[in-house]
This record gives structure tokens, sequence and C-alpha cells, in this order.
């Protein structure tokens, strides 16, 4: 193995990294608020690659602003899944137990996979993706970079920067911070909880729906069952940056890429070992993730 | 007055057990249903596996369905292997799985019981994901055993036919037994404070290491029994029926039954496994695809409803504690805000 050549896996390994960052974020957003693992985030990320899809294929866009008006398409649409799933499935369970909530969770992953592959919704096929727009490879000094990779780190570090200002800098961010610290503390503040919960679905179920795309313009075969694996590995990502901490979801996706890249070029069919391997000794060295701290701020 | 609290829930026992066998007998239910009733059987008895860790313990697992696996693999393995077809090889066989998935519990658990509630819950679920990983992946191991028995991502079959009816009910009535009076010793008591509260059960002397990982084991062998059943009764495994979504078939039975009831355990497994195939026969056949639509929102009407399950932790008849004394409650966990 030249250097060449593991340069090349370490790249591979960013592109998938940023877009499990992209699910991530999501994950880390829902649970640092409401305590809840949303195990149906995974199939908004399907929901976005298919709405991708149709965009694409229907209304031709086509070029760079093609693939920016497909982005907000989606992001558009799971934003509004997201707010919808919270307030029929999940607000009503908010002082139930927990547990109720997480099988709802899953029960509505299930039932967005399975109405997906209805005839007249998705299809249970495969369908290959079109890309809106050429691929184009550059050779810089033996290393292959394509224009996939360069759009899919520059749109997610876009996104994640974004997403650190809004949660920083702004007044909703910072009652998103309020309301993951203490629900009712915050609303004796003034703060519309209700409001803020469903903002964070938004904002974290955009951001699936633009992973869908980049994902989907990655690895261009999709099917309503795609959103299982990179759901679930995505959500070991949050863990294992520490959950409730955006930039600890980015260091955990990025993590998750390589090791799954980089296992996978040496031998394929064990990589989800290594990957679910690392989170068991990550958990069992530091349950709160890489960048927790034993009083998280969160969001 | 305790041989007739002992008597009556006997003879019911035994006598829907010899209706169903004449039933299947007369073929007025056809060996379909037979699977079936046997099917709910193993989903109980691996689903009140997971009621010790998680409804009387209160240990999230996400990962049940790999000792399920482990069971059915190393059982099928023996039998296979060895060719036995006797009943006493197949109780062995049995034996063996439970032994199997309760060692490789106690080997996992002992590192992970560690974690706290949802942290554990995501450290079983990766141990679930690699198990079923290194199922699909067994093709390495044929030359160590001498045979490709394991079949890897093909799936394994060749499996003798022992199991029938009578053993998943059998050892389903066992398991229900067993589980009671665990649940009523000095251990279940053990366990139950630490559901509640594992500091406070800490703080009263509770060794909770030691208790966790009991319950931990006996629930992970439970599964591993079961597999060893379903393994000899389908004959056919495939890592596919081991994966995540197992082991969530598995807890929503436990939720859905309510957490901490034995009662609520058995009626929910068995409800949930004729729910899945009843469904095939009502709908229509253009609409079967509707199927697995109409499953999940069945689930999530059940909890928008019925939020703590169908029994709340109650029980029903001689499954009842056995000195009045308040039911325990299940455990309830306190709105996000309140523990944040």
């Amino acid at each position: 193995m030249d250097l060449i050549y593991i340069l090349q896996q370490l790249l591979n390994g960013l592109q998938l990294g940023f877009v499990y960052a992209l699910i991530a974020l999501g994950y880390t957003m829902v649970y640092g608020i409401v305590r809840l693992i949303n195990f149906a985030h995974g199939d908004v990320f399907m929901v976005g690659a298919f709405v991708s899809f149709f965009a694409i294929s229907s209304f031709q866009f086509s070029g760079f602003i093609g693939f920016v008006e497909t982005m907000l398409l989606a992001m558009l649409a799971c934003a509004v899944l997201g707010v919808v799933i919270e307030r029929l499935a999940y607000r009503p369970l908010r002082n139930a137990p927990r547990i109720a909530a997480l099988i709802t969770a899953i029960g509505v992953s299930i039932f967005l996979e399975y109405f997906g592959s209805l005839n007249f919704v998705f299809g249970p096929n495969y369908r290959s993706f079109p890309r809106p727009f050429e691929v184009q490879t550059w050779d810089v000094g033996g290393l292959r970079i394509s224009s996939i990779q360069v759009i899919i780190i520059a749109v997610a570090l876009l996104l994640v920067v974004a997403l650190q200002l809004f949660v920083q800098r702004t007044r909703i961010g910072m009652a998103m911070r309020a309301v993951a610290f203490d629900h009712d503390t915050a609303r004796l503040m003034g703060i519309n909880v209700d409001f803020i919960i469903s903002v964070t679905f938004a904002i974290g179920s955009a951001l699936a729906g633009a992973g869908g795309l980049l994902f989907a313009i990655a690895y261009p075969t999709i099917n309503p069952f795609m959103g299982i694996m990179p759901g679930l590995k995505a959500f070991v990502a949050a863990v294992l940056g520490g959950i409730g901490i955006i930039p600890g979801a980015l260091l955990g996706a990025l993590i998750m890429g390589q090791a799954e890249v980089l296992t996978g070029s040496v031998l394929s069919s064990v990589r989800d070992i290594v990957a679910f391997g690392i989170l068991i000794i990550v958990l069992l060295v530091k349950p709160t993730g890489i960048l927790g701290k034993r009083v998280t701020e969160k969001v | 007055m305790k041989a007739a609290r002992l008597l009556l829930p006997l003879v019911v026992v035994l006598a829907v057990y010899a209706v169903l066998q004449i039933l299947f007998m007369t073929e007025v239910l056809n060996a379909y249903w037979e699977k079936i009733f046997s099917l709910s059987a193993f989903v109980t008895i691996c689903c009140l596996g997971l009621g010790i860790i998680y409804g009387f313990t209160g240990q999230f697992s996400l990962g049940h369905a790999a000792f399920y696996g482990i069971g059915a693999y190393s059982a099928a393995l023996f039998t296979k292997a060895l060719q036995v077809d006797s009943a006493l090889g197949f109780l062995v066989a049995i034996l063996i799985g439970g032994a199997s998935a309760g060692l490789v519990g106690f080997l996992i658990g002992l590192p992970i019981l560690r974690l706290r509630s949802d942290y554990l819950g995501i450290a079983t679920l990766g141990f679930g994901v690699m198990v079923k990983t290194g199922l699909d992946n067994t093709d390495g191991l044929a030359g160590l055993l001498g045979g490709d028995l394991l079949g890897g991502a093909r799936g394994m079959t060749g499996i003798p036919p022992l199991a029938s009816f009578t053993w998943a009910f059998g050892f389903l009535v066992i398991a229900v037994i067993v589980l009671r009076n665990f649940v009523y010793s000095n251990l279940g008591r053990a366990c139950l404070a630490i559901r509640e509260d594992e500091i406070a059960a800490d703080v009263m002397g509770v060794n909770t290491t030691r208790y966790k990982t009991i319950a931990f084991v006996i629930g992970c062998a439970y599964a591993g029994v079961a597999g060893a059943l379903y393994a000899h009764f389908y004959r056919f495994l495939h890592p596919s029926n081991f994966d995540f979504l197992k082991s969530v078939d598995f807890l929503m039975v436990v939720v859905l039954g309510g957490l901490g009831s034995i009662t609520g355990t058995v009626i929910a497994a068995v409800g949930w496994t004729f729910l899945l195939e009843g469904l095939r026969f009502v709908l229509p056949s253009n609409l079967l695809d509707f199927r697995m639509v109409i499953y999940p929102l069945i689930l999530i009407a059940m909890m928008l409803l019925r939020p703590r399950g169908l029994f709340g932790g109650n029980e029903l008849g001689p499954l009842k504690p056995p000195i009045d004394e308040p039911q325990p409650k299940a455990s309830e966990a306190r709105s996000p805000g309140v523990t944040a």
C-alpha cells in the first residue's frame, strides 16, 4: 500500500464521513433537546433522497443551480416531514415513559420504510439516481479528486458552520440551548418550548434531507430501506463524539467514515464489526463520548 | 390453600395444551397454524428473557436478537455436526444454546453493564450488529469446523427436525415458572430495586454489578433456549433473522405487554405474532403490501393510547405476588425536562 492509495482512501472516508455528519447532527440535536433516539431520522434521510430523485427527474433540474434547487426542495420537504412526525407521534408522549416515545420512533421508522415501498409511493425497487451535474475528476499528484467529493465536503462544512453559528449566535439558538438544558426553567423564562422543539426537528430533518441528496449523488442507488444503515452509523457517530454536542457529531462522523472506508479497503466484510467495535470501546472508556464533559452544554 | 392455588393453573395449562394438540391432530388447525403457535412460544420465551433484563432490572437492551441467534446457531451446530436424532440429544442441544448465549452475555455484559440507560442500549445495539455481521461471515470458520456447517450469508441448512409444538409449549411453561420464582426471590427483589433506583439500591447494600450481570445472563440464556428451539423447528437459519429489527420486535413486545409484567409479556408476544400473521388473512390479496404499513400504525396507536403497556406492571392469576402487598410499579421514566 503506497501513500497515494492511503491518501485516496482517507479522501473517500472524508466524503462518507461528511454525509454521516449531516445525519448525525439531526440525531444529536433531537437527542439533546428531548432525550429521544429518533430512529425515524434515517428514514427522513431516505425521503430526502427520494424527493431529490423526483425533483431532478420531473423538474429536469440540472447544473449547479439545479443542484442547489434540488437541495433546498429536499431540505424543505424533510423539514416539514420532521415537524409533522414530532407533532403527531412524539409530542403526545412527551410526559410518558421515554421508552414509549422510543418505540413510537421505531414505529414511525418502519412506517416510513414500508409506506415508501408501496407501489404508488416510491416503490420497493432499487432506482438509479440521476446526477444533476456531470462528474469531473481532477488529478492532483496522483490523487484523484472528484467534483462529488468537493461538493459534499463544501456543502456539509457550510451547513455545519451555519448550524453552529445559528445555535450559538441567534436568539432562537439560545432558546434551543436553554430548552436542552431544562424544559421547565426555559418555559419560566418565557420560551415557547413546543415551538423551539419544532424548530429543532425542522433543522435536524432539513440537514438529513441535504444528506440524503449528497449520499445519493455519491452512491447513486436509492431504495426505501437505504436509510437504516447510514442512520444507525450516524447515530453511533453522534454518540461517539458526545451526543448533544454539534462539533462532536462532526468529529464522530469523520471517525466513523474513516473507520469504515479504511477497514473496507482491507477486508470489506468486517467493516461494520470494526465501526461498532470502536463504538463499544469508546463508550467503555468515556461513556459521554469523545468531546463529552460531565456537565455538557447540549443542543 | 396452597395446593388449590397451584392446581387451577396447572389444569388450565394442561387443558390449553390438550385442546391445541387435539386441534392439530384432527387437522382443524393445519401445520401452518402449528408453526405459528410454536413460533409464538419461541418469541414469548425470548421476550421473557428481555423482560428479565429490561422489564425487571431496567437494563435497556437493543441487541437481544443477537443472543437468540447465538443460541440458535450454537445448538444447530451441535446437532448438525454430531447428527443428533434423539430427544435427549436435543435437550443437550437446547442447554448448549442457552449456555452459550448466557456465556456470551456474561462476557459482554460484565464490561457494558456499567453503562446507563440509553448508552447501554447503544452498546447492545452495536454488539447486535457485530454478531449479525459475524454470522454473515462464518465462511472463514469452515476449515476450523471441518466443513461448511454454518453457511455464512447463504443461511444454515440441514438442521435435524427435532422440535415440535410439545417442546415449544413445554419450555414456555418452564420459562414462565422459572421467571415467576426468580422475580419473587431475593434475587428478583434486588433486580427490582436496581430498576427503581440504581443508586438507592447501591446505597442499601445491593451489589448492583452482580445482580445486573445475573439478570443479564439469565435473560440471554432464555433467548438462547428460544433460539435453539427455533432452529430445530424451522431448520433454516439466516443471519438476517437475528438483526436489529428482530431485537426491536422483542423490545416492542416487552414494552407493549407492560414493563415488569410476565402476564403482559406472554399476552403481547402471542398477540403480536398472531396479529402479524392474522393480517395476512384479513387483508385482501391486493392490499397485502399494506401489512407492514398497518403494523407500525397499530404500534404507534398502542403507544399513544397505553404508553405504559397493556398490563403496566400488573399480573394475573398465579403470577401475582405470593403475599398481599402493593404491586411493583413499572419504572416511570421522568419527563425529559425533569431529568436534565
